[in-house]
């Protein structure tokens, strides 16, 4: 169901640097074994977009909804 | 990233070089979205970078771009400005760049008060040529070039530019993406030289020999050091030890340079005419 994840993960562009899962104030996000992010508990996710914003290599993108 | 901000991206060249954690990827994006927050024409929109890591910025960006050769970026922007005044020239340029091998361009294009839109990216050091030195790396800092620590003073952007003559100074950093959005769109709407101090981060070449953690540390460096221009003033001084002020830091409006510059062939016209 990746359709319905808060964030759009490109991870072609991930280069494991780690500053998503470490700034995200909630701990939605996490790193696998590779250091590569990924979404560990999308329901604590409020969208604030802080991971979005850090993000160097634009990997994350919050989808949020259309008001 | 953001479907609104892939039109001001050459989005065929990302993912960009800069190392895992590199904190310029942060501010590029910061003035991508200053240029697309302020509304100007993107086809009258030039950006000149020197040589170095931070100077890579323009080649993923979709605008008319232009890399010149080390230091000479503001030199070049001066000429594509008088050139053609009713542009709006950015110049992304890095701490070595701009106050070492561009130190001269530097003090003099904000003495003539230019309308360029500088955005000085300060990582600390020399980071695509190994991690050298530079003007801006810290006192007792270690680097390639400094083993034993750095015995340098380093300087300090803001001040040097002020005292040189701009009008318009601030900083920012990679942490705060939001006051350094706002900052480069107050410098592209003040007419005079605009200078963005955005304080960005190298985890290779200079976090990893000053033991400063990894990227997320750095980062986070960054907010614990930085303090806004505005809570400082209500703090004592023993308190602002080891922090660095970020904000606007310096607005005075002058007479701009392209603008006396057309006065002046107005004038002589005028009086050729009589």
């Amino acid at each position: 169901m990746l359709g319905e994840l808060p964030l759009d993960i490109n991870l072609k562009h991930c280069k494991a640097c780690g500053i998503c899962y470490a700034i995200c104030p909630r701990k939605a996000l996490a790193g696998d074994k590779l250091g590569k992010v990924y979404m560990s508990d999308p329901d604590k996710c409020t969208k604030c977009g802080i991971c979005e914003a850090h993000c160097p290599d634009y990997v994350i993108f919050v989808r949020r909804d259309k008001k | 990233m953001r479907p609104d901000l892939q039109e001001l991206f050459r989005m065929e060249k990302l993912p960009h070089i800069w190392c895992p954690g590199c904190g310029h990827g942060i501010i590029m994006r910061a003035i991508a979205e200053a240029i697309k927050e302020s509304g100007i024409d993107m086809d009258k929109t030039v950006i000149v970078s020197g040589i170095g890591c931070s100077s890579r910025a323009p080649g993923y960006m979709n605008f008319d771009t232009c890399h010149t050769i080390h230091g000479r970026a503001l030199a070049f922007a001066t000429g594509i400005k008088l050139a053609n005044p009713e542009l709006n020239v950015f110049v992304i340029t890095g701490d070595g760049d701009a106050t070492a091998i561009g130190g001269n361009h530097f003090i003099h294009a904000a003495r003539r008060n230019i309308d360029l839109n500088v955005i000085l990216f300060n990582n600390n050091i020399y980071g695509m040529t190994g991690g050298q030195y530079s003007p801006l790396t810290p006192t007792g800092s270690k680097a390639t070039t400094s083993p034993y620590g750095n015995v340098e003073r380093n300087f300090d952007i803001p001040t040097l530019a002020i005292a040189a003559g701009a009008s318009y100074v601030g900083r920012g950093t990679a942490y705060h993406d939001k006051l350094l959005k706002d900052l480069i769109i107050a410098g592209i709407n003040n007419k005079g030289f605009s200078l963005i101090e955005a304080i960005s981060m190298c985890p290779t070449s200079f976090g990893r020999r000053n033991k400063l953690g990894n990227a997320a540390k750095m980062l986070e460096l960054q907010k614990t050091a930085a303090i806004n221009v505005k809570a400082a003033q209500k703090l004592p001084p023993e308190k602002l030890e080891g922090k660095f002020l970020i904000g606007e830091l310096h607005n005075k409006p002058a007479p701009e340079f392209t603008e006396e510059y057309d006065k002046l062939i107005a004038k002589l016209r005028k009086e050729a005419e009589q």
